[in-house]
């Protein structure tokens, strides 16, 4: 297949271009440049790559085929069925965020275009028997905290460790896994549902592959290597190299909107608002940003990915520590972009966190065998406290002389990830807007204050005016029930009350008769009660039927959200007879851990059941979707 | 009946609060409910106005208004809590509790009134419960601090006369306990039903009381629907009402202020009173008192209708006389004061709009026995003497100047600090003054020294290196925390006095005393009417300027020039100032020589005030 300009993004000229290097190429040679145009594509900026060909990985798979032609008719042409193989496959996902689930969706979609029958299914809605009478097995998995199953992935996490789950022989699988390495428990969840597949008898016919923040260049090179694998599966172990498709309407994404991850839109702020009142020890950012002309939509529980600046302060004084160059050209140039090291430092790598891929590979610049000694595995107890609250320039401090040229940062660092911050207003209410409430996160540490990246950028460098890449990130696991006249429950202190405030919009701006109920938290009242008028308002207006609010230092006993629900445990879990929906959003390690409990003490009591029977209320709750949780 | 005439009161419709001074069950209203609603730190309207009764009222940071509405927070709402100090008398461990409250749930200091009372700023509503519970563990309350009520009664500290003063003091605590609210609606609500005050005869409210208010409502209702004149004739019952004897389930027409002075002192500013009481001491001895009635100082900018007010002298008693006459005066406010417009129901305007002469026979009426003719007294001033004094029985008192009445801590100046201290170790009492000022009274021989010591340790001055004026000027608290508030007014008056100095420096008028009153808006908690220079809040930076009223607070001033600015001021006053200074007579004061220079006309009535 030829690239024409009316089947692809290109100009007459670039089409021929393509056309006449394409065909000379090797599949190494096909590989290696879908790794450098994945990370051309960088991140930022306006790139046609990841749009326009966001099947570049599989072409690599492929190695020859490339169909660059969107739409159903150019992807019915291009299958081509084999006969006699049984083409069907399941795709699980286990999503926090959302990522998961989006990556599922796209191996879905390859899958099916490859005439494939599939099975696309969140692990809390899956129902497990059925992995016996599947052929294939696809998982996708983020690790959430400290190493633990995202909420939607644990009924399947658990179901796998149990002593239902036998005999998987037949089953032929394979993981991605999602993580994040500045964490201890890298990508846990996805390593135990590979090797607990294994166990089972199952089959691995495609290794897992372990994403870090920057999940995209990875992840494609598992659908390449996931599509290698399962074609020679169906042809009964023979390689098939030639007939696979690419899928360009693959990322639903990609086809409704030019912006997306890969390519952010600069949105102008129109309104920056601290929302803590004088005297408040906390700040916490209200922004109102202009989605006009960018087409991007969202729903309510949707999150606002923004790739953040790191502090220039802290760049200066990375460059001055190793007497670089400021302007020292690191990255490949291109138009409207900068190149020099400083630029890199600001907006493409992450400088604030370390991790051991990042230690291990300054180590061999480092004149200091102290980073080796750390490096060491019986020392990782050591390294785990030495990169707690450390960052990159702490590392230049501690173990020079370096070797290390300003060009390498480019292989040393991590890319800077996008901050993700669940949407704070309706979309029906606010058209082209998006509202973000962002707490500026500030702590000492080794004798340097430091601070959040995204926070501190957004609190103290930030005005009406500016622009930030943003792009939506949908929430599936977070949504409005469908019905508006189910009752609400929402538990969100701090920015946690961020969705809600979305949610309440939402149904005030569709007058839904549903019942709604907000829990809210924070320190004191007077200063750190957000969005406290547009709650009154809503209260006044109906949108809200009740509050409770547990505002902690305000009291000599600190009194928090889950001490507000069991004051209303009786009115709480008639809600939650007559059908509500419970969500909580906010702070993973003790917010959501009491307000759970709190739950189940609810349901225990007023339920008159055991702890036992109260755990499997509150899991039929989350396997209906009537429990969900933004947890962070 | 006076004379054999008719005399019909004003009728019109009740107002908002009448109606809900009649709804709310005898001061109960929604308190309780509003009190456990966490979602805001305010009230409304409606409940603001009940809980003046209570001793407090709904206030916020008005700097921070506009900031707030933007970062989508209400109102920085807080509560000020005023407490019920009669004669303004309070022990050490009273100030002690004052102090750790004000820390505690306050704003970090106390301010002593222009009406000798204790007030705390700043209160959360989540924190007002416990804070008036702990004012009323320390035997003091807030009941009817604020409200249509008889407010806190004045007296003059006097020291130095420690016999007549004790007499004095002790009949402004039992006029405040006899004419206290008798609803159990503050004890119900802040206290759990307790009875902490023994001089409070409350009962729970029983069923017959319940009953009865609400037959005592619907008849109101009903007059009210008849309109006009019998409407509000008919509210009080005829001393039948089982809860509230005297005032009836409508409470009076608005506040009522009684004051006691003892001459030569007229400190409490007897004529600013509704109902004012003059010790007559003859021969050491408290032989009575001489009575004003009808004095007041609040007005409406623009209104004519609206005046201050000089009570006027109707005759003498004697003490055991005077709970009966008050009780008496404030029934007769009740049934004849304007229910229907609330800027003209002070008891000032019953008494002009009837007369005089009506009320005196009214009174007479309803006492079944008649005042003597009064006797003769003198008034030398109003403000305070500072420094030391001895009393006659030998214990000695110590009268300090305080900035506006603000007790707190400034650099180099460790006031709240240091009162604390003293409180500590104290065997006496404080007396907060009618200038906001501060008597450390009945100190005894043996301690003179400890307190002296503490004082000098904590830099605290009866206040002799500042200037006449600056000890004698007054000044209300305004902004930011008073809703009222046109203009500033404690924030800003040393300011202008800054600006002041230098020119009666250059006069060689330092050590004159001048009362110099500032007010952030013309309801007049700091009696402006009774200043000889008198500033008036009209709009931010921009004052109303008034002069000659006298020097002990027996003349009204008079409006000299209308909404100017700073400058202004000091251009007006500084060729004044030069004026008085070498053309006074001797011992003139300010205020009488304006007057008889022909700056100003002088005001005997306030019917002249606006002419």
């Amino acid at each position: 297949m030829q690239l024409k300009v009316t089947n692809s993004p290109f100009s007459e000229e670039q089409a021929a271009l393509l056309n006449t290097l394409l065909p000379t190429l090797t599949g190494t040679q096909v590989q290696w440049l879908n790794g450098f145009l994945a990370f051309y594509g960088g991140g930022t900026g306006v790139t046609p790559i990841e749009n326009g060909l966001t099947a570049a990985p599989d072409i690599a798979a492929a190695s020859s085929v490339l169909a660059a032609a969107p739409g159903a008719a150019a992807i019915a042409e291009a299958v081509q069925v084999q006969a006699g193989a049984p083409r069907e496959a399941t795709v699980l996902f286990g999503s926090q965020t959302g990522n998961s689930q989006r990556l599922a969706g796209r191996l879905a979609d390859k899958l099916k275009a490859l005439g494939f029958e599939v099975t696309l299914s969140a692990m809390n809605v899956y129902k497990p028997a059925n992995l016996k009478k599947t052929a294939h097995l696809f998982i996708v998995a983020s690790t959430h905290g400290e190493g633990d199953p995202p909420d939607n992935a644990l009924p399947f996490y658990e179901f796998l460790y149990s002593k239902r789950a036998s005999g998987l022989e037949g089953l032929k699988y394979s993981v991605l896994a999602l993580g994040d390495t500045s964490y201890e428990f890298f990508c846990k969840t996805g390593r135990d549902f590979d090797e607990r597949l294994a166990e089972l008898g199952a089959e691995r016919i495609a290794d897992r592959v372990e994403c870090d923040l920057d999940f995209e260049e990875p992840a494609s090179l598992w659908f390449g290597k996931v599509l290698d694998a399962v074609q020679a599966s169906v042809a009964g172990g023979a390689a098939v190299a030639s007939q696979a498709v690419s899928a360009p309407a693959a990322d639903s994404q990609g086809t409704e909107n030019l912006y997306s991850r890969t390519n952010p839109f600069r949105a102008e702020v129109l309104t920056t608002i601290n929302l803590n009142g004088r005297g408040s020890d906390r700040e916490t950012r209200h922004l109102e940003l202009s989605l006009e002309g960018s087409g991007l939509s969202y729903q309510p529980g949707d999150c606002v990915g923004i790739y953040p600046e790191n502090d220039p302060a802290l760049v200066d004084a990375i460059i001055a520590q190793m007497n670089w160059k400021p302007n020292e050209i690191v990255l490949p140039e291109r138009q409207g972009e900068d190149a020099t090291l400083r630029g890199a430092l600001l907006r493409h790598f992450e400088i604030t966190v370390l991790t051991r891929p990042l230690l291990e590979k300054a180590q061999s610049y480092s004149a200091d065998g102290r980073l080796a000694e750390l490096l060491k595995p019986e020392n990782k107890d050591e390294l785990r406290s030495y990169v707690n609250g450390r960052d990159l320039l702490d590392l230049l401090q501690d173990f020079g002389p370096w070797t290390l040229p300003a060009g390498a940062v480019t292989t040393v660092l991590r890319k800077l990830p996008p901050r993700l911050y669940s949407i704070a207003s309706s979309n029906k209410a606010n058209p082209d807007e998006v509202h973000l409430t962002i707490r500026k996160v500030e702590y000492e540490s080794h004798g340097r204050k430091r601070g959040g990246v995204c926070s501190v950028q957004v609190s103290e460098r930030l005005e009406a005016g500016d622009t930030l890449p943003l792009f939506i990130q949908e929430n599936p696991n977070f949504k409005l029930p469908a019905d508006p006249s189910t009752p609400v429950i929402m538990i969100g202190p701090g920015t946690g009350v961020a969705p809600f405030r979305a949610f309440l919009e939402e149904r005030e701006e569709l007058g839904s008769e549903g019942k709604t109920w907000l829990f809210y938290g924070d320190r004191h009242f007077v200063t750190d009660f957000l969005y406290q008028t547009d709650w009154q308002r809503m209260l006044n207006s109906g949108a809200l039927s009740k509050l409770e609010v547990a505002f902690s230092r305000d009291s000599e006993e600190k009194v928090y959200v889950q001490h507000r629900m069991l004051e209303h445990a009786a009115e709480l879990y008639g809600w939650l007879q007559e059908g509500a929906h419970i969500y909580v959003c906010g702070d993973e390690k003790h917010m959501a851990h009491d307000v759970h409990k709190a739950l189940l003490t609810i349901v225990e009591q007023q339920g008159g059941l055991d702890s036992e029977a109260a755990a499997a209320y509150v899991a039929e709750l989350q396997a209906t979707q009537r429990y969900q949780r933004d947890v962070y | 009946m006076a004379n054999g005439q008719k005399v019909v009161p004003i009728g019109g419709p009740p107002s908002d609060v009448e109606h809900l001074k009649q709804e709310s069950n005898y001061l109960r209203g929604s308190l309780v409910e509003t009190l456990q609603n966490r979602v805001t730190g305010g009230m409304s309207e409606l409940d603001n106005r009940l809980m003046k009764f209570h001793g407090s009222y709904m206030q916020d940071d008005r700097d921070l208004r506009n900031e707030r509405q933007k970062q989508k927070l209400e109102p920085a709402y807080q509560f000020m809590l005023r407490v019920v100090t009669p004669g303004g008398v309070a022990t050490p461990e009273q100030w002690l509790e004052i102090d750790k409250l004000a820390q505690k749930f306050g704003n970090g200091t106390i301010k002593l009134t222009t009406r000798q009372a204790f007030q705390l700023h700043g209160v959360l509503k989540w924190n007002l419960k416990q804070t008036i519970r702990q004012v009323n563990e320390a035997m003091l309350t807030t009941l009817a601090a604020c409200g249509d009520v008889n407010r806190n009664v004045m007296c003059n500290p006097n020291p130095e006369q420690s016999d007549v003063h004790e007499e004095v003091h002790k009949w402004a605590k039992e006029l405040t306990t006899h004419l206290a609210p008798k609803t159990p609606a503050y004890h119900e609500i802040w206290l759990d039903g307790e009875k902490l005050d023994k001089n409070l005869k409350i009962k729970p409210k029983g069923e017959a009381g319940a009953k009865a208010a609400k037959v005592s409502a619907a008849a109101h209702d009903k007059a009210g629907k008849h309109g006009a004149a019998t409407a509000v004739a008919e509210a009080p019952v005829n001393g039948a009402d089982p809860v509230e004897p005297m005032y009836g389930p409508v409470y009076l027409p608005r506040k009522f202020k009684i004051g006691i002075a003892v001459p030569p002192s007229n400190d409490i500013d007897v004529y600013s009173q509704d109902l004012g009481y003059i010790a007559i001491v003859e021969k050491g001895k408290l032989v009575g008192f001489n009575v004003t009635v009808g004095g007041g100082m609040g007005m409406t900018h623009g209104d004519t209708s609206t005046y201050p007010q000089l009570g006027r002298l109707i005759g003498f008693c004697k003490p055991d006389q005077i709970l009966e006459l008050a009780e008496k005066t404030i029934t007769i406010q009740r049934d004849y004061g304007n229910r229907s417009v609330r800027k003209n129901a002070r008891f000032k305007y019953t008494i002009d709009r009837h007369g005089l002469e009506w009320f005196v026979s009214e009174l007479h009426e309803r006492l079944g026995w008649e005042l003597a003719p009064a006797r003769p007294f003198t008034f030398e001033r109003s403000g305070d003497t500072y420094g030391w004094s001895k009393n006659k029985n030998g214990k000695w008192n110590f009268t300090m100047y305080i900035n506006s009445g603000r007790v707190v801590d400034t650099e180099g100046n460790m006031l709240m600090t240091g009162l604390r201290e003293i409180a500590k170790i104290h065997t006496g009492d404080f007396r907060l003054s009618a200038n906001q000022n501060l008597v450390l009274g009945n100190i005894s021989a043996q301690k003179k020294k400890q307190v002296a010591a503490l004082l000098e340790q904590y830099g605290i001055s009866e206040g002799s290196h500042h200037s006449a004026i600056r000890r004698s000027a007054l000044s209300c608290v305004a902004l930011p925390t008073c809703g009222l508030a046109m203009a500033e007014a404690e924030r800003y008056l040393p300011t202008l006095l800054g600006k002041l100095e230098p020119v009666l420096e250059e006069a060689g008028l330092r050590d004159e005393e001048i009362n110099i009153r500032m007010t952030g808006c013309p309801n007049g908690c700091a009696r402006p009417a009774l200043g000889e220079i008198a500033f008036i809040g009209k709009s931010p930076g921009k004052y109303n300027m008034y002069m000659g009223a006298g020097f002990s607070g027996d003349r009204l001033s008079k409006l000299y020039r209308e909404n100017i600015g700073e400058t202004e001021i000091i251009d007006t006053l500084k060729p004044i100032l030069h004026h008085y200074a070498s053309e006074r007579e001797q011992n003139e004061h300010f205020g009488d020589f304006v007057i008889r220079a022909g700056y100003v006309k002088a005001v005997a009535s306030g019917l002249d005030f606006h002419s």
